[in-house]
């Protein structure tokens, strides 16, 4: 299993270097010298000389790119123009929003999506499979930004049930340890501010999570479909286990693989959902932060934030294989 | 063919035998003809030939232009006209003609998503069959050579991969950044984010089919290897990709508007886009709703129609629909 693992960890090497020329490229490639481009409006000779110093961008093209990579390594992802922070500090302030709200949008699409894909493929052709292909269908085409302005114009403010927007209700003047709200409020025993960071998250999470149920829905129906067939399922029975047995252990392990897999490659998925999602929301996480790098043209934060996100992204695809061979003996060995 | 295999599932294999009624049928063929008895086709069909004769045919289905706001006098912070005679769905909040808007915001959707898939797939493509081309070469031969085309396809993925790490939309949001805010890199933008999508399948595909009986076989024949995977593997590998171009015309239609949602899209206050018209209708939500409601179900539906049309194309081509 260790091996496994390494083997996966090794293979992201090669990914993270690419990412970062690209990345090294791109900030090369942005209109304008790339001094004038990271400095945007306040740009003037003493300060794009000193950048320039900084970044070496006088210096060979090799050697500015090495200078570049240490930088990264020593955790230096540049300073955002508009606020003039590092834009690691920011991302670390932000980033337990993305995560929570996340988390909150995946739990609904699992926790729904696979009971229901689960009851859809055991009862093929008939009404409840009818209406939660169609209603998956549904989910995948609606953007993700129309459904966001369409549950806060229903539920926040024609039926003033949720909070239109932020992450709490800023009157709370809750504690934050974690700056995960609703953990925060569990640890320090503040019901009240957990509950209503709780209220706050329901609309954002069920925005974002659609899709992803929608795909889960999909791919679980398909899957179970393909193993109720299968003859160790028919063994399974016919040795007299109980169904809730067989379809635990034999169809759910099963047909869980290719799910479990999809999470996975929607992970990117989640988070531009995520940006548009807290831009509508104003939910204070990266996704908003990226939305006013993009409108200010605001290159480092852009550029720290794209190879963030990949390196995140990478590290949930790597949890997703070592989960895959956890659940899947058989992908260890091959 | 489907009298020989074992059916567990007897109803679609009756079905099946009546749709494959001439022997030989080739799969092409047999999949066009089992897309035209398919509802879920001829909806989604349906509603991308009525998106495409609204795109063209704007000008004829209203009298008129798209961005002209020579009502905006009637237009006040608090309302917005809503339905009358001259304005079957009212005017926007720039006192335009709504109807008007959603015409013609058809006929950019359509360049948009049509350009950037097309661009996506043909470079997509390109990347796909090098590297699955390569690698099922690769299989073929053995020794020094049959190594390196495996080394090409290996590189090549590798390149996928690392545009497949940077989630899609971001990577537009960077081209986007590049080339500036206009419509072209916009396109550029959704379409390069499409290469790797393509890229893969196409690979995986290729890769798959030449493990292929008929492989062995050409082989065993003499027939040369090139051939076999231009002539052969190649053709036999396409049917997931033109799917995956079905379906992501869905999304690239929708991720125009996601770009002008987040302000990267096409800037000109004359052209009406859906993405622009949601935005634009954010803040007189509760006054007048279906600022956003119309614009953002055109979004849907036509979506809606692409992805239909796909999923139909992927039952009618999959082999293991045709038991």
């Amino acid at each position: 299993m260790l091996r496994f693992v390494l083997r996966r960890l090794a293979l992201m090497v090669p990914v993270l270097v690419g990412l970062s020329i690209l990345l090294f490229m791109w900030i090369r490639w942005l209109p304008g010298d790339p001094a004038r481009a990271l400095l945007g409006e306040r740009a003037t000779p003493e300060g794009i000389a000193q950048v320039n110093a900084a970044y070496g961008f006088d210096k060979p093209l090799v050697q500015q790119y090495f200078t570049y990579v240490k930088s990264l390594l020593s955790g230096d992802f540049g300073n955002s123009i508009k606020t003039g922070q590092p834009v690691v500090q920011s991302f670390i302030e932000k980033f337990p929003a993305t995560v929570e709200l996340s988390i909150a949008a995946l739990l609904f699409a699992v926790v729904i999506g696979v009971p229901l894909g689960y009851l859809a493929a055991r009862h093929q052709g008939r009404l409840l499979d009818t209406v939660v292909v169609s209603g998956s269908l549904l989910g995948v085409v609606i953007p993700v930004f129309f459904l966001a302005i369409l549950l806060k114009l229903v539920f926040a403010t024609w039926l003033h049930w949720l909070p239109t927007s932020l992450r709490q209700d800023p009157r709370m003047d809750a504690t934050h340890v974690t700056n995960l709200y609703v953990l925060d409020g569990f640890l320090t025993g503040e019901w009240d501010a957990a509950w209503d960071a709780m209220l706050h998250l329901i609309l954002p999470a069920l925005a974002l999570g659609t899709i992803p149920l929608a795909i889960i829905v999909r791919i679980t129906r398909a899957s179970v479909a393909e193993v109720v067939n299968e003859d160790y399922v028919r063994t399974a029975e016919s040795k007299g286990l109980s169904s809730w047995t067989v379809s635990r252990r034999h169809i759910m392990r099963n047909a869980l693989l290719p799910v479990v897999t999809t999470i996975g490659l929607w992970a990117g998925l989640l988070f531009s959902g995520a940006v548009l999602t807290e831009t509508v929301f104003s939910f204070n996480g990266v996704g908003q932060y990226l939305y006013e790098a993009i409108s200010g043209l605001d290159y480092p934060v852009l550029q720290g934030f794209i190879l963030f996100i990949a390196l995140i992204y990478s590290v949930i695809n790597l949890i997703v294989d070592v989960s895959y061979g956890v659940i899947d003996p058989r992908v260890r060995v091959s | 063919m489907s009298a020989l295999m074992p059916s567990s599932d007897p109803v679609s294999a009756v079905v099946v035998e009546t749709v494959d009624n001439a022997p030989g049928v080739s799969l092409w063929r047999g999949a066009w003809q089992r897309l035209r008895r398919n509802p879920t086709a001829i909806a989604g069909a349906a509603i991308i030939l009525v998106f495409i004769v609204v795109s063209v045919a704007a000008p004829l289905l209203t009298s008129y232009q798209p961005g002209s706001t020579q009502w905006s006098d009637q237009v006040t912070p608090t309302t917005v006209p809503g339905p009358s005679p001259g304005h079957p769905l009212g005017l926007d909040r720039y006192g335009s003609d709504l109807y008007t808007q959603l015409l013609y915001g058809a006929r950019q959707s359509l360049v948009y998503g049509v350009v950037s898939t097309a661009l996506g797939l043909t470079v997509g493509t390109a990347l796909g069959v090098l590297a699955g081309g390569c690698g099922s070469l690769g299989n073929m031969l053995t020794g020094r050579a049959g190594r390196w085309l495996r080394t090409v396809d290996v590189i090549v993925m590798r390149v996928v991969d690392i545009l497949l790490s940077i989630p899609s939309l971001l990577l537009a949001v960077s081209i986007a950044a590049i080339l500036g805010q206009n419509s072209y890199s916009v396109m550029i933008a959704i379409g390069v984010a499409q290469v790797p999508i393509f890229a893969r399948l196409l690979r995986g595909s290729m890769l798959s089919q030449g493990k292929g009986d008929y492989v062995l076989a050409a082989n065993a024949l003499g027939i040369r290897p090139t051939r076999i995977v231009v002539g052969h593997v190649l053709p036999n590998s396409m049917g997931p990709t033109i799917v995956q171009a079905t379906l992501n015309l869905a999304t690239a239609i929708i991720e125009v508007a996601a770009l002008s949602f987040l302000g990267l899209g096409q800037a000109d206050p004359a052209v009406a886009e859906w993405g622009r018209m949601l935005v634009a209708a954010q803040d007189r939500f509760e006054a007048a709703p279906r600022l956003a409601l119309l614009p953002g179900a055109c979004i849907a539906i036509t979506a809606l129609g692409f992805t239909l049309l796909g999923e139909a194309m992927r039952e009618a081509l999959d082999p293991k629909s045709r038991r």
